[in-house]
């Protein structure tokens, strides 16, 4: 069912831990339904535009399958080092760019992996608005 | 994924064909292929090996050899069972009894006739995932005509008391008969149990059974349904009138002469019933000791004896069974990730669990072949992938 690119993600997934005194976090998913995403960032502000301020280091937790770890993970890959702007325009594509096929069945966990990323941007966009 | 272990626990979705089965069944094949239906030599010497393997099998079961129909498979015996009996209902609404933990091809069939107007109950069951003989009795109604309970679950193991419910059936269908009531029968999925349980079907008290060969180390692709005489089903695939006009098709003849020869194995194999049994309490035993926040889901003591299943708090169960199967070890999960329909398993929810729980869990199938080696590399190898996922989700 999977690729290579994505057990490589599960078995060395990158960014996994928890980050002390994030700036943004997001948790998104309950056990309930199985999957649960978290997403720790670090950012550096600017400030003369927040948009531009950049992820500096990014980190996730994920309780779900091997589809939902991979791309935990490769999410974090891509996010680390963009700016806000950038990072919320992370879609679906670009994980089916770098993880290759992703089972349609899976493509939800994509979805809400995008959704987690965008949610804690958001959340912290509100919280240092001036 | 490249491993140089392949040990298989998951025994409960398929077994290996054993090399006797398959010895008596290859001559079928090319060497003696005839049509058991065809009146010349060819298909003569097909219908004798039929003959020889329906009248193996009637003795196991106890029963006659004019009682067992071959089909294609349990779910086909199922549907045969289930459908065949409403289908002789033309005056009243049937009302069919059966439980929350029955396997799809016997859920999916009631559901399906749910559709067409026919009454189901599905019994619930008790936490250690067991069905009531009480509870059974209070749903009964004046037009209910079937009940259908299997014999041993396929994800949990846990026993089911199929005695006491044929008991039971039989005390009620007494007092019908004096009321003029039609007959309650009663069917029993037994594909789980044939490897480890009694088949006897006069002790059972069934009127309907269904079997599957390739959970009994037989070929896939072939089962039987054991229909008690003066049992009225109607057939529900037409052609050919074979099998007592109740199952048109050409006989599977390599298939039959493989079910009856895995059958009589197995049967007779019971006495080594122990020695898996203690390898499976070895592995729950060392499960238990070696990992933290868990459960072991459904009766440890009615339970078949080469089944077990768990919960991990933290861990889906589908990361959990790819890296098991990284490290060579095959078993299945309940999770809804690892299901098409991405429905959490019904039958850990039918237990009263979570849809976590029932998400984090796996379930370990032992078989014949497997060793006390591979038991101890599994309880090697467990807690390492746990506590690796547990990371993972920091749960």
């Amino acid at each position: 069912m999977y690729n290579e690119k994505i057990m490589e993600h599960f078995t060395n997934p990158k960014n996994l831990g928890k980050i002390k005194n994030p700036d943004a976090k997001a948790i998104v998913g309950n056990p309930q339904c199985g999957d649960v995403f978290s997403l720790y960032l670090k950012i550096d502000k600017n400030q003369k535009n927040i948009d531009n301020s950049k992820i500096t280091d990014i980190k996730f937790e994920t309780l779900g399958c091997v589809a939902a770890i991979s791309v935990s993970s490769m999410v974090t890959e891509i996010a680390k080092g963009k700016t806000l702007a950038q990072a919320e325009k992370i879609d679906f594509q670009d994980i089916n760019k770098e993880l290759g096929f992703l089972p349609p069945v899976k493509v939800h966990c994509a979805q809400m992996v995008i959704r987690a990323l965008r949610k804690a941007i958001e959340n912290y966009k509100i919280k240092n608005q001036e | 994924m490249l491993n140089s272990y392949k040990i298989y626990f998951d025994h409960a979705a398929t077994t290996p064909v054993d090399k006797d089965v398959l010895n008596t069944m290859l001559p079928f094949f090319a060497e003696k292929y005839g049509n058991a239906s065809s009146l010349h030599q060819f298909g003569q010497e097909s219908q004798q090996a039929v003959i020889k393997a329906r009248q193996e099998v009637a003795d196991i079961l106890g029963c006659l050899s004019s009682e067992i129909i071959f089909t294609s498979g349990a779910t086909e015996s199922d549907n045969l069972a289930i459908k065949g009996v409403v289908r002789t209902q033309n005056d009243i609404k049937p009302h069919i009894i059966t439980t929350t933990i029955e396997h799809p091809a016997v859920l999916d069939t009631c559901k399906i006739l749910e559709k067409q107007g026919i009454s189901v109950t599905y019994l619930p069951v008790s936490k250690e995932g067991i069905v009531s003989v009480a509870d059974l009795e209070k749903e009964i109604r004046n037009e209910t005509i079937l009940v259908s309970v299997m014999y041993v679950n396929n994800e949990v193991g846990t026993i089911q008391p199929i005695v006491e419910v044929g008991e039971k059936l039989a005390e009620i269908n007494q007092k019908r008969s004096q009321q003029k009531l039609p007959k309650i029968i009663f069917h029993t999925d037994a594909v789980q149990a044939a490897n480890y349980l009694g088949l006897k079907v006069k002790n059972l008290g069934v009127d309907l059974m269904s079997l599957s060969g390739h959970k009994i180390y037989g070929p896939k692709g072939i089962g039987l349904l054991y229909v008690k005489k003066n049992t009225v089903i109607s057939r529900i695939q037409d052609g050919g009138h074979q099998e007592y006009g109740l199952r048109s098709g050409t006989l599977n003849t390599p298939g039959i002469v493989g079910m009856a020869e895995a059958l009589k194995q197995v049967q007779s194999e019971k006495l080594k019933t122990q020695s898996i049994q203690k390898l499976r309490d070895k592995l729950i035993d060392g499960v238990l000791k070696s990992v933290p926040n868990l459960q072991l889901n459904g009766s440890r003591e009615k339970r078949l004896p080469n089944n077990a299943n768990f919960s991990f708090r933290g861990v889906e169960g589908e990361s959990l069974m790819i890296a098991l199967d990284q490290a060579g070890i095959a078993v299945s999960t309940g999770s809804a990730c690892a299901s098409g329909s991405l429905e959490p398993s019904h039958v850990l929810m039918a237990l009263g669990h979570s849809a976590e729980m029932a998400h984090s869990s796996l379930r370990v199938s032992l078989g014949k072949y497997n060793t006390e080696k591979e038991v101890d590399y599994f309880l090697q190898i467990l807690p390492v992938i746990i506590e690796r996922l547990r990371r993972i989700s920091g749960r």
